[in-house]
């Protein structure tokens, strides 16, 4: 399992270093998750928080209550980047993710191509940057 | 203009906004103010720039004189009779310069000319214009008639005829693509219709709405690549709730037919297959203005995906009527509402589906199939929240935790008093804090709860057969079957067993016989309710504790 569903980066020059960044910590996220034990449907448990802060960027968890992740990196450059920022985004990223779920042409653990969710995304990135 | 002539507030351009419209443009060109009243200058015929087409070549004269010549024949409705005169005096002056073949083959041929100049707004008057063009053509020079008509009479026959074809792995012609050039995103009245049945098909009530999978199998034999369904339904589906309301599903099966068409499917849900702009096209009533006005409010303009209009929409699921709170709801904290509520007991669901049900009875288009109990709680958090209860709440005693326990006293009180009034309807009881959707529903879901809460506490008979009373009619009729079962005890077990609304007919009947019954017996019997009440409360209250 946890394998990609979608992945995007901005911007693209070293996308494969994030992507690397949020391949190691989905270790991190399944420690958290391990961790947390049974009571899981609290939405402040839903958000896991800095994951862990790296050289010049800091990761943040989410999980869903059907165990899809998100996983964000930011640039710590970015320091007005407030934790409830970070809430607000992956709340948007689930609404959006919610919204994939209705479509009944969407089998659960495909790759996401809807067009919608790519517009979210990017402008949630747009907006940080 | 478009407001002007009042196509804005119908939502489509007739022929009556259509001519208003032209005129408003003669008026505009020949610099009055675009006013309702302008129209009743006398104003030269507008002057439309057009395109370079078959129409224009085939017949040489300036695109002018053509201009003109369409609007001559439109002297039919009363609002132009003013026009009458005007088409009158032009009429003269201007046909014997032209050729008597020019005029009617031409004026078709301009109306496909001013759709395409003067874009999306004008369009829709284009596919218009393709059906009054036989007509319009009659008024002019009548020899010409057969063969212009009788071309333009195909056009929308053949379209139609391809229209019922369009399921079918079948590339359609190039002819009723040009039909369509006009505007692809507007559904005519053929199509509506083919749609409408359709949708009957797959779900005989028009006010409901299709499941995502029955959806997902009826577009699927359409044999478009699953991406572009997917997409087609991202488009169509408005309000993401995984289920297609009548005008949802319209625009997801003109997306279809346009795309087998082969037309590229929109970014974005074209502003005519809105579901607000079919609805307020299919029903054509003074209610559209209503529903033209809290619609906007409440609906986000198309896919574009920006919090604010996410924020009404999810916001508007909630509450149908558009409360103050809804203005300043921050997805933020509804969805905080939402996940934080998600752990309320079960019997919350009651109230939730009694909420869902008054909302969706002030607003039944927009019904939602998701059991969303987690959202439904939210509105009553958020009503809590934002405004007080009109009617004070009889507030919880301290022995009792849970919203749903009512002041059960006072229930009883206005049953008694209902009972002593005999036939007359009870007051609605006092609502806990609950949402100020005042329908008569509620107030019988609400009297659900202390049945529900009851049932331990009572007699088995009582409760069953005021539990099945009470889910299917309104609050007069508990008191009724208090009555009964004093009387008829015997006969309650046998209607225990049907829960549904015919359980309410027997309850009517023998109401009757009890009212014709002696005061003495109606006192006794009186007396022997309050009796089997107040221990019915004790009890309550004992168990509530």
């Amino acid at each position: 399992q946890n394998y990609p569903l979608y992945i995007r980066s901005v911007p693209t020059e070293n996308e494969l270093k994030f992507h690397y960044t949020v391949h190691t910590s989905l270790d991190v996220v399944d420690e958290k998750i391990s961790a947390m034990g049974k009571a899981l449907v609290d939405q402040r448990e839903l958000y896991l928080g800095l994951l862990y802060p790296t050289e010049d960027y800091k990761v943040y968890g989410y999980v869903t209550n059907s165990k899809v992740k998100f996983v964000m990196v930011v640039d710590s450059s970015n320091t007005a980047l407030r934790d409830n920022e970070i809430r607000s985004m992956f709340r948007k990223l689930h609404n959006s993710y919610t919204d994939i779920m209705c479509n009944p042409f969407y089998n659960p653990g495909d790759q996401i191509h809807s067009r919608a969710f790519d517009n979210m995304v990017n402008s949630m990135m747009m907006q940080v940057c | 203009i478009t407001e002007v002539c009042g196509a804005k507030r119908v939502g489509y351009f007739g022929p009556a906004q259509f001519y208003i419209a032209l005129k408003l443009i003669a008026a505009a060109q020949s610099g009055f103010p675009v006013r309702i009243e302008s129209i009743k200058n006398d104003l030269p015929l507008p002057r439309f720039m057009a395109l370079k087409n078959d129409g224009e070549v085939r017949y040489g004269t300036p695109a002018e004189p053509h201009g003109v010549k369409f609007q001559v024949p439109h002297a039919t409705l009363e609002k132009n009779s003013y026009k009458r005169t005007d088409d009158g005096d032009k009429q003269e002056p201007k046909s014997p310069p032209m050729s008597p073949i020019c005029s009617p083959p031409a004026s078709p041929s301009t109306y496909q000319r001013i759709p395409l100049s003067y874009g999306y707004g004008k369009s829709r008057s284009g596919l218009e214009q393709q059906h009054g063009a036989p007509y319009e053509v009659r008024h002019s020079a009548p020899q010409q008639d057969g063969s212009s008509s009788g071309s333009y009479g195909a056009k929308p026959a053949l379209a139609c005829s391809t229209l019922n074809r369009s399921l079918s792995v079948e590339r359609e012609q190039q002819d009723s693509s040009t039909h369509y050039s006009d505007d692809p995103w507007r559904i005519t009245e053929e199509q509506r219709d083919y749609y409408v049945n359709q949708f009957r098909s797959l779900q005989p009530d028009l006010n409901s709405f299709i499941s995502g999978s029955v959806a997902k199998n009826f577009f699927t034999k359409s044999k478009l690549p699953i991406p572009e369904l997917s997409h087609i339904w991202e488009l169509s589906d408005v309000d993401c709730d995984g289920a297609l309301t009548l005008p949802e599903f319209c625009a997801a099966f003109h997306l279809v037919v346009a795309r087998k068409n082969g037309y590229q499917l929109p970014e974005t849900l074209p502003e005519t297959l809105l579901p607000e702009y079919l609805q307020a096209a299919s029903l054509k009533a003074t209610r559209d203005c209503a529903l033209f006005d809290s619609y906007p409010e409440s609906l986000p303009s198309g896919q574009q995906p920006q919090d604010f209009s996410r924020t009404e929409k999810t916001s508007a699921e909630e509450v149908p009527d558009n409360s103050a709170l809804l203005q300043d709801g921050k997805k933020d904290d509804k969805q905080a509402l939402k996940v934080s509520t998600a752990l309320k007991p079960i019997p919350k669901e009651f109230q939730h589906l009694t909420v869902k049900t008054a909302a969706q009875e002030s607003n039944s288009l927009r019904a939602r199939p998701r059991s969303r109990s987690y959202s439904s709680t939210s509105i009553e958090d958020a009503m809590k929240k934002g405004e007080e209860p009109p009617t004070p709440p009889p507030r919880p005693q301290k022995s009792h935790s849970r919203a749903s326990s009512l002041d059960l006293n006072k229930i009883f009180q206005q049953n008694a008093q209902a009972v002593r009034s005999g036939w007359l309807p009870p007051p609605p009881p006092a609502l806990p804090p609950r949402p100020s959707v005042s329908q008569t529903e509620q107030p019988s879901e609400v009297e659900l709860h202390p049945q529900v809460n009851r049932p331990p506490s009572q007699a088995e008979e009582n409760s069953s057969a005021k539990k099945e009373v009470v889910l299917s009619q309104p609050p007069s009729k508990p008191t009724r079957r208090k009555l009964r079962t004093e009387v008829q005890g015997l006969e309650t077990p046998e209607l225990s067993p049907t829960i549904n609304v015919t359980s309410s007919l027997p309850a009517v009947k023998p109401h009757l016989p009890v009212q014709k019954q002696s005061s003495k017996q109606k006192r006794a019997i009186q007396t022997a309710i309050r009796k089997n009440r107040e221990t019915n409360a004790v009890l309550a209250r004992l168990n509530s504790e």
